[in-house]
């Protein structure tokens, strides 16, 4: 009858414990998203912030946090997949390779402030670069490698052997098998954790501010040369994302909409890491089934 | 086969969605652009720019007024590139001594910060600004004197009917030992008396916030901070306003400084002598709640004595 | 996909086919150049750990070595007084600061975390995996930024509010902790308990155990090593994070005092103070030693993990 009883007890809590969970993330999201639904409009997400008056907007912001996105996948991406490969396909189960895999760990545990303090000595001190994007990337990318290359080497792994030896039986050499056979189709899978990993860029701010520094520069958005200062393009400027703008509103902003202003990036920042996840989400399940529904 | 080109499929409609982003953003560019166009055609008579890029890298409180001032100069002088960037008074000291910056901005003089071979600095007063003890509107008291000051900052005193308040505790709200707004405030309103522990944050906009919201709160906020949301103290009787600072009669207040290391040069001087005119100290710094360098009666040095002008 | 079960004979065959074919040079450089670029990116991981290490140590130990302090002054210590005539730089604030908080996060989380990891695997698998799953994965994706400020504006004044207390304190961050660590928890909690075979449930179900009665003595006992795993990676996540914290713990640098008293922690005194010092003085220095005191702790954190996990393969 004791038994009984707990047995009832224990699901009524782990019930409430998983409602408590849901209620928490509504209510936190709920709460993001109405204090900032007021601006979001058009003109908030395209103008420039304005220093002294009310009225500013996000747009290099939100332009700085989409490029540099881009800038950290276009360094990552590569290193992790190339690395991935290299676990998944040529390791051989030696010292060395443990000593990768815990580099690799290390690698994911380090706390952001420590990644972002590296980044600050080497490569904005060291290097002479300033605070740049391009430095941020870098942070970011050491940042997200890990679960890259993580990711790239379960899909791999989870490639049938048949499709690897169905190549290499046609004399195709290991290498342009794993590029042109086993690659491909472990493509979704890399594909969903690069956007995850994606949702992180766009979210960190402890990194950049010691990188990719607080200040954006003047942009002028007709000019598209990579060296110019005021290109949105250039790598080697300072930018601000969006997650950083959060901070610096909220901590030195003298603006009289400055509440306002973090409110509203807030919501823009939630908006699209719900975009990121959700489409992570999509494409894995729309992946899974045109791989399980037998066409071939 | 057939799998692999849907993986291709299926790539390119990632890439498209990417592109989608990216012409999404292309779309929006004309509204920031218009504005530098705009004011790009009013610019009359345009000295020459070097073009050479400036870096001004330093104080977080100076930042938006050296942003601004840098968008205005820029406007009116087409090449030249000024840069500015945050990451606070050590950074902008250090990075300009070390000629990775062309200009330090700071809160406080090179000689006060240990470890900047300040001879070597030279020192440009951009603007002056004003702090004042703050508190949250609930406070009734209005006015202290400096001793009552010392003794709550430095714990002697924790509840505000000791000052001619109502019974309510009082909570300190501080700076971090390195900041520089701490620096000034503890050696002009506290004597450098060591102050005691309490809340710690760096940003004038988290302290005023939790002055705001904190029943019994005291810090203190550069005068630019202040709004409605909490209330300026006066210090033995003398209000913070522009008239008492200008003439050292209310005494904390600071140099904001824009170093170069050697004479400034080039587009750096220039901007650094725009920075000084009118159009600027007249709008801008005060629009941003700092007091114009060229209205100040008085000079103080990096040991804090004081001439008349 | 259908000749998934030719197994060993396509394999020799296919090597040999392999090595027929493969004797074409352009292919063999091809493979080669192949291989050393995965290398290469492999190598670069290992570059990156070893030159953070090298880089935050060298400027973190230089605090000892160069300007003097006393390496057990600095951790045991309580006076946090860089600038002061004698200065005086005891972390010991911070690092307790740290570890109060940290341990507050797993106080809170681990339950919750585990209880959901049941709940989404043992008691209603379906709604779990449809709906608890996702709402868990999208707590990951929440900017720091945003739980601070989300803290700060809710959470700080509610406990100012209900207790009559300050509300900057080590519970205000303990919380918050607990919310961001919570899906790292759950999810790997979750794959541990999935991994216990369906064996041993069905055996104790037969044996006239309850639906908890079985939870409790058998799938998280067999369970458990997984579950601490759980609990340590969270535990790691919150040691290092930085901003969501600093916005509410108040960063008063004193010994913690209670659930209700502020604190600081090595994270919030390396932010608040990194940008306002010089480099290379004392100072300055002492901010990276704190530093490198997260990332010893990082290294702590996986040699525990990797204890743990020896013990899992154990079982």
């Amino acid at each position: 009858m004791k038994a009984r009883l707990m047995d009832r007890a224990a699901t009524v809590v782990l019930t409430l414990i998983a409602v408590l969970i849901i209620g928490t993330l509504v209510g936190l999201l709920g709460f993001i998203l109405s204090q900032g639904w007021h601006k979001l409009n058009l003109d908030f997400l395209t103008s420039p912030p304005d220093i002294v008056n009310a009225g500013g907007g996000i747009g290099p912001q939100l332009f700085n946090s989409l490029y540099l996105l881009v800038l950290t996948m276009l360094i990552a991406l590569p290193l992790g997949i190339g690395a991935g490969i290299y676990m998944a396909e040529y390791a051989p189960d030696n010292k060395i390779t443990q000593f990768i895999r815990m580099s690799i760990e290390v690698l994911s545990s380090l706390p952001s402030i420590v990644v972002g303090l590296f980044g600050l000595l080497v490569f904005v001190n060291m290097t002479g670069w300033g605070y740049t994007l391009f430095g941020g990337a870098l942070a970011l990318t050491v940042f997200n490698l890990p679960l890259l290359v993580r990711v790239t080497e379960d899909a791999l792994r989870n490639v049938p052997r048949s499709q690897k030896e169905a190549s290499l039986a046609l004399g195709i050499t290991k290498w342009r098998t794993i590029v042109s056979v086993i690659l491909p189709a472990a493509l979704p899978g890399i594909i969903t954790g690069a956007i995850l990993a994606s949702g992180r860029v766009f979210g960190e701010a402890a990194a950049l501010l010691f990188t990719a520094g607080m200040s954006s520069p003047n942009l002028d958005f007709t000019d598209f040369s990579l060296n110019s200062t005021t290109s949105p393009l250039n790598p080697f400027r300072p930018a601000e994302t969006l997650a950083v703008h959060i901070w610096k509103v909220n901590s030195e902003g003298l603006t009289p909409d400055a509440r306002d202003v973090a409110d509203g990036a807030a919501a823009v920042l939630i908006i699209a890491v719900l975009l990121f996840n959700l489409s992570a989400r999509w494409f894995g399940n729309w992946v899974y089934k045109k791989m399980t529904s037998g066409s071939n | 086969m057939k799998k692999l080109s849907k993986m291709f499929i299926a790539l390119t409609c990632v890439g498209a969605l990417l592109a989608g982003c990216g012409s999404g953003n292309t779309a929006q560019t004309p509204a920031p652009a218009q504005q530098p166009a705009k004011e790009q055609s009013n610019s009359g008579s345009t000295p020459k720019t070097s073009g050479e890029p400036v870096t001004a890298v330093g104080s977080t409180a100076l930042q938006p007024l050296v942003e601004q001032a840098a968008k205005d100069f820029m406007a009116k002088n087409a090449g030249a590139q000024i840069q500015v960037q945050g990451g606070g008074s050590g950074t902008g000291l250090s990075q300009v001594a070390s000629g990775a910056a062309t200009i330090g901005n700071s809160d406080i003089f090179a000689e006060e910060k240990k470890g900047i071979p300040a001879n070597e600095l030279v020192d440009h007063k951009v603007a002056v600004v004003g702090m004042a003890a703050a508190v949250s509107p609930q406070v009734k008291v209005d006015n202290l004197t400096k001793q009552q000051l010392i003794d709550i900052f430095t714990g002697k005193i924790t509840n505000w009917k000791d000052v001619g308040g109502e019974d309510m505790k009082i909570t300190l709200v501080n700076r971090p030992k390195s900041s520089g707004t701490r620096a000034t405030f503890s050696k002009f309103a506290l004597d450098g008396k060591e102050e005691a522990e309490g809340i710690t944050e760096d940003s004038s906009g988290t302290v005023r916030k939790i002055i705001a919201e904190t029943p019994g709160a005291i810090g203190y906020l550069a005068l630019s901070y202040f709004n409605d949301s909490v209330k300026a103290l006066k210090l033995d009787g003398v209000e913070a306003n522009a008239e008492n600072i200008t003439s050292n009669k209310y005494p904390v207040w600071a140099y904001e400084h824009m170093y170069t290391k050697g004479e400034a040069a080039g587009d750096a001087k220039a901007f650094l002598d725009f920075i000084l005119t009118d159009e600027v100290q007249k709008k801008t710094v005060t629009e941003l709640g700092f007091l114009p360098i060229t209205d100040m009666k008085v000079e103080r040095d990096a040991e804090g004595k004081v001439t008349q002008k | 996909m259908s000749h998934r079960t030719e197994g060993v004979n396509t394999e020799r065959k296919s090597m040999i086919a392999q090595k027929m074919l493969t004797t074409n040079k352009r292919q063999k450089t091809e493979n080669i150049t192949g291989k050393t670029i995965a290398m290469i990116c492999a190598g670069l991981l290992v570059i990156v750990v070893l030159s953070i290490t090298y880089f935050i140590a060298s400027k973190g130990l230089s605090t000892f070595f160069v300007d003097g302090v006393s390496f057990k002054e600095f951790l045991t210590h309580d006076k946090w007084d860089p600038e002061g005539e004698p200065s005086a730089y005891g972390v010991l604030p911070f690092i307790l600061g740290s570890f109060f908080v940290t341990a507050l996060a797993a106080l809170i989380a681990a339950p919750l975390g585990i209880g959901a990891a049941i709940f989404m695997t043992e008691i209603f698998p379906g709604f779990g995996k449809k709906v608890l799953k996702p709402v868990i994965e999208l707590l990951v994706g929440i900017p720091s930024v945003v739980y601070g400020y989300v803290g700060l504006t809710l959470l700080v004044p509610f406990i100012r509010e209900q207790f009559d207390v300050l509300g900057f304190s080590l519970l205000a961050g303990g919380l918050v902790l607990a919310l961001m660590i919570l899906p790292t928890i759950t999810s790997v909690a979750a794959d541990a308990i999935e991994a216990v075979p369906q064996d041993l449930r069905n055996a104790s179900l037969a044996l006239g155990a309850t639906r908890w009665q079985t939870i409790w003595n058998v799938v998280l006992h067999s369970a458990l090593p997984g579950c601490l795993t759980a609990i340590v990676l969270g535990m790691s996540r919150a040691f290092g994070e930085a901003l969501a914290v600093q916005m509410v713990i108040g960063n008063t640098t004193k010994l913690p005092g209670g659930l209700f008293e502020p604190i600081s922690t090595l994270t919030s005194g390396i932010t608040l103070n990194m940008g306002n010092t010089i480099q290379g003085t004392p100072y300055n220095n002492a901010l990276w030693s704190m530093a490198l005191l997260l990332l010893a702790m990082s290294f702590i954190f996986i040699v525990i993990l990797r204890l743990l996990g020896r013990k899992r393969l154990a079982k």
